[in-house]
């Protein structure tokens, strides 16, 4: 690339005797200024490779269970919502693009850009997990469990919409308490005119509220989803009942058998004949036996440690981006010291990378 | 590049300065925008009907994009080359964990019959599991 | 042999030791070790802290070997015997051998040796040893909620059932494993970026060779190991059935995960101390070392071939035929490099002028030691043969050759050699040599009747055996509590050194690496200037001073 030239004018520091006279972004151990970037990058670079490799396990257990029962993730990924998941992708490339784009303003000394940039990432973070945080709570609130704790989907009484509702609630405390912090912080900054921390304040209020943001934006399209779902639910319920009756019938002489399905009557099912339970049945769904802990919730279980192990990693990269920010708004970066700009986007995109084959292999099946 | 091409550490020195390349606006915005399309066609591709080679088709589309990422965002055309090397031999070891692995797998799978845990699904609330009394011992070396 | 027979009394110190400056000197107080950067300080720390588990872990061994003299068991309850066995091992492996070398004198001599001022990322160091610390504190934790006793492989579906706070063992693995990771990163990064001008690849001594695969496999390997433990973590709290039979899980895939990083572990054991053994021979040889690229290139087929073979420990778990096969082929390549390893070591002996000293006791040992862990790793590799030597006392035995007669000899070798440069203070020759020698006897007594109990169908991990078992189950208890004893020695020869030794010349072997080239201990920041490289194994020109009692390179006064 013909880039490279435009770096001459930086600091120009001449030490040659190494070990004196550093300048204070140099490390006292290292030479100059090159190979502290280059071990810095090879760290990072060596970093990445272990991130891969852990993620690997999960990719290795997902591949094992798709080719176990293939139509089980067919049916348990309907319930995950295309729209929101490729909204998510277009954030984090997104995100991806503008902290690219702030590596190349530290390496041009673009202050007011790099915070922008940065600031900017963060506020898209802030989105992605504002629309996971909406996915999870709607699937928890319709008993989309991990393994054990999965329950059958197509039971009404199984659907606690409430306790979905509350922890998106709880969910949003954090970022709320941390928005409203920020908000204040900034405007105390304002007032004082104080440059470095109105930078610092400014993008992390509006990342916190990016958080909200997404939330919104996640109900949005999520609801709409919902009502869809609910509905087909409903038109099975009563191919449903009759199926239930009818395979109590079958094995028991039991008087409930006629009644409605609620929950005492699917205890006393589940009770008397733990085998024998006819499963809910669904449309397009040939085997409705996928309906069931051991196979739809082993799907949720990749799910939610593949997407959840994502999601630690994005909070993980909030940190130091807002670490970053700090250090950008103070101008500590140019194009000698630019390594910790350059290392986060490197962990930023592959957290990114990672995300782009999640995407495909959970929302997309079928 | 000019960038030297080994991490040899008796080649520091020359070239101070040097090691910053700025990525051009113009690649960036052109690589996002083809992985925005990309990503709609991933979306478009889902809802064909096209069997088993579904899911290959969106490994292929997610590995071009990956590509994009990797080799644009991430510098890594411009980078050393040994950590390319890194970053490739991490994927080798990634095959070489899943094939193995996946063989096996794959080779017993005849003898493995999925279990029925419906009964327990259809409960409202899991049970809480009842521990087993211990008995056997994990084998190993 | 003559450094054996001149008392020490006659030799005056004049040179090297003079150095006011040095490490441990250079700031004292609590929390400038606690919160110290410097490589040297992090090492000895990791020291300390290795030979503390170390410590533990052995008397527990002690107190099963004793409950082990009777047929009927002694005085532990079969449950009470479970969990000791099982943190005998997780202790031995986690906290203490993984890290033992690398961390503690790999910290030590890695940026000494290569001549750098410290490791690349010195703050990254100090965590990865706080990140230990954490990890044996939840391991503790872990011991005083109740035993522990799903083995050290925590396979499933037992450990989902288990009482024991397998949670707590977990966590405290996977902070073991990013503690370990951390250091592998940090020593690749300083290897390929911090070499100082003329230490090419080819110049660097045989440890940092060794150094840099065992990396390569932390790097590696590890997060395999994170992920699967983690996994089972979220698979004890939420159930999540991935590796659970009960929920269409699949646990021949946990054994998978888990010897996907635990088999490649086993050479993050042992090749730092075929690192530690080529140094030790060479320089107590007197001799360049034979075949130096065979040696370099071989750790690094070791660490890669590592990757190939962990289904050998899973031919019994119902692993597929056509997998079993593979792997069972694949075992024998390891044997090459480790095989190419002895040979080159036995032909750097060959025409040398060997001086017996403790280090090179303990080196010898080790080759005789190693030599039969491999061998009969061979017996085991072969499908056949592993039906029926799985799971018993043959591969006690086996492993106990490599892991304790290869990587803890190495290590105790290594120590005596180093400790002059660590410490700045000669041990006694004759308590080491001492220590060395019962340690070999006390070693081949425990588990030489091992050997014989497995191939009679001894099984391993049971607290009680048929009575026609018992004499050489004496035998191996006995030979357990000599090495104790030796062991004991050994510790009474190095810390006897730190009070009452007589202080050490920078050179007292004449090794031609860096480290010998400063003053013992190093000073705070190892080199002023980036020091003259040359070849790690070339010993003309250095030689025996009576004055300083040490070596001197010629024309060097």
């Amino acid at each position: 690339m013909s880039v490279s030239d435009v770096t001459h004018h930086e600091t120009g520091h001449e030490h040659d005797d190494h070990s004196h006279d550093h300048p204070e972004w140099l490390a006292h151990h290292f030479d100059d200024a090159e190979q502290q970037f280059d071990s810095g990058k090879l760290g990072m670079w060596l970093f990445l490779v272990t991130e891969v490799l852990f993620f690997s396990g999960m990719f290795c257990a997902y591949a094992l269970l798709r080719s176990q029962s293939p139509e089980t993730f067919a049916f348990a990924s309907k319930f995950l919502n295309e729209k929101l998941g490729a909204i998510n992708t277009g954030v984090l490339l997104f995100s991806s693009l503008t902290m690219a784009w702030a590596v190349r303003a530290s390496q041009l000394s673009q202050h007011r850009i790099l915070v922008g940039m940065l600031g900017t990432t963060l506020g898209c973070a802030a989105v992605f997990l504002g629309v996971k945080a909406v996915e999870y709570t709607h699937k928890w609130g319709l008993g989309l469990l991990p393994g054990s704790l999965y329950r059958a989907q197509g039971v009404p009484s199984n659907e606690d919409h409430a306790f979905g509702e509350l922890s998106l609630i709880y969910m949003c405390v954090i970022p709320g308490i941390l928005a409203v912090a920020f908000l204040i912080w900034w405007l105390i900054s304002l007032v004082k005119k104080d440059r470095v921390q109105v930078e610092i304040a400014g993008p992390l209020f509006l990342a916190a509220a990016c958080f909200f943001g997404g939330v919104g934006l996640g109900r949005y399209l999520e609801s709409g989803e919902a009502h869809a779902e609910h509905a087909d639910h409903t038109a099975q319920h009563d191919s449903h009942a009759t199926e239930l009756a009818a395979a109590e019938e079958l094995h028991t002489a039991s008087p409930v058998a006629a009644t409605a399905v609620t929950e005492p009557v699917l205890n006393a099912v589940t009770q008397a004949h733990p085998d024998q339970v006819a499963p809910p049945k669904f449309e397009g769904v040939e085997d409705p036996k996928v309906n069931q802990k051991g196979r739809a919730g082993l799907f949720f279980s990749i799910y939610y440690c593949m997407t959840g192990v994502h999601a630690f990693h994005i909070l993980g990269g909030m940190v130091v981006l807002t670490w970053l920010i700090v250090k950008a708004a103070r101008h500590e970066f140019h194009s000698k010291y630019f390594g910790p700009v350059d290392n986060v986007g490197l962990y930023w995109h592959l957290v990114d990378f990672i995300w782009i084959y999640l995407f495909p292999l959970l929302y997309l099946i079928g | 590049m000019a960038h030297s091409t080994d991490a040899h550490a008796d080649n520091h020195g020359h070239h101070e300065g040097e090691f910053a390349h700025p990525a051009s606006i113009r690649m960036l915005l052109t690589v996002f925008t083809i992985l925005v399309l990309l990503t709609l066609l991933t979306v478009y591709q889902s809802t064909l009907d096209i069997g088993d080679m579904e899911i290959w088709l969106s490994l292929g589309i997610a590995t071009v994009k990956a590509s994009l990422v990797i080799l644009f965002f991430m510098h890594l055309l411009w980078d050393k080359p040994f950590n390319a090397i890194l970053f490739i031999s991490s994927l080798i070891f990634v095959s070489l964990f899943l094939g193995f692995t996946l063989l096996d797998a794959d080779a017993y799978s005849n003898k493995i019959e999925l279990k029925d845990t419906l009964a327990e699904s259809m409960k409202p609330e899991p049970a809480p599991e009842a521990p087993v009394t211990p008995t056997g011992m994990g084998a190993s070396r | 042999m003559s450094i054996l027979t001149r008392p020490d009394s006659t030799i005056e110190v004049t040179r090297g030791s003079d150095v006011k400056d040095n490490y441990l000197t250079h700031t004292s107080g609590f929390l400038t070790w606690a919160l110290t950067l410097d490589h040297k300080r992090i090492g000895v720390m990791y020291f300390c802290g290795v030979m503390a588990s170390f410590t533990l872990a052995g008397i527990i061994a002690l107190i099963f070997r004793t409950h082990l003299m009777w047929a009927d068991g002694g005085f532990l309850t079969v449950q009470q015997y479970n969990q000791l066995f099982t943190l005998h091992g997780a202790i031995m492996v986690f906290l203490f051998i993984i890290p033992s070398i690398p961390a503690a004198l790999g910290n030590f001599l890695l940026p000494v040796m290569l001549g750098a001022k410290d490791v690349a990322f010195p703050r990254l160091n100090l965590m990865s040893f706080y990140l230990w610390v954490t990890g044996a504190i939840f391991f503790l934790v872990g011991l005083l909620i109740t035993g522990l006793d799903t083995g050290w492989t925590f396979y499933t579906p037992y450990s989902l059932e288990s009482k024991g706070p397998v949670v707590w063992a977990t966590l405290a693995v996977f902070i073991l494993g990013f503690s370990s990771i951390f250091t592998g990163l940090n020593f690749i990064v300083t290897i390929n970026t911090m070499r100082p001008p003329g230490m090419t690849w080819f110049k660097m001594p045989l440890f940092l060779w060794a150094t840099y695969s065992t990396s390569i496999i932390q790097v590696l390997a590890t997060p395999v190991l994170g992920i699967t433990v983690l996994l089972l973590t979220l698979e004890r709290v939420l159930g999540i059935g991935i590796f659970d039979p009960k929920l269409n899980g699949d646990p021949v895939t946990f054994q998978h995960f888990f010897w996907f990083y635990s088999h490649p572990a086993v050479y993050i054991m042992i090749l730092p101390a075929m690192g530690i053994i080529s140094e030790l021979i060479a320089v107590h040889s007197h001799k360049g070392i034979f075949g130096y690229r065979f040696i370099a290139y071989s750790s690094v087929a070791i660490a890669l071939f590592g990757f190939l073979v962990w289904g050998h420990h899973m031919f019994t778990s119902g692993m597929s035929d056509v997998a079993s096969i593979i792997f069972s082929a694949l075992t024998f390549t390891v044997s090459i490099p480790s095989a190419i390893k002895v040979f080159n070591w036995l032909a750097t002996m060959y025409k040398g002028t060997i001086s017996l000293t403790a280090p090179m006791l303990y080196a010898l040992s080790f080759i005789f030691l190693f030599t039969i862990g491999g061998l009969t790793g061979l017996f085991l590799g072969p499908l056949s043969l592993d039906r029926h030597l799985h799971d018993t006392y043959f591969v006690v035995a086996h492993f106990h050759y490599v892991m304790m007669g290869g990587t803890l000899v190495a290590l105790l070798g290594g120590a005596f050699h180093w400790w002059p440069k660590m410490t700045g203070r000669m041990y006694n020759e004759f308590l080491g040599c001492v220590s060395a020698i019962v340690v070999f006897i006390g070693f081949n007594l425990t588990f030489l009747p091992q050997f014989v109990l497995g191939t009679r169908g001894m099984p391993r991990r049971y607290a009680t055996y048929k009575i026609e078992f018992q004499d050489l189950h004496v035998v191996s208890t006995i030979g357990a509590f000599v090495l104790g004893l030796g062991l004991l020695i050994a510790l009474v020869a190095l810390v006897h050194a730190i009070f009452r030794g007589r202080k050490a010349p920078s050179n007292p072997w004449g090794g031609a690496t860096l480290e010998w080239n400063c003053s013992s201990p190093p000073p705070f920041y190892n080199f002023e200037r980036p020091p003259t490289v040359s070849d790690p194994y070339d010993f003309r020109g250095i030689e025996y001073d009576e004055k300083i009692g040490g070596y001197l390179k010629h024309g060097q006064s």
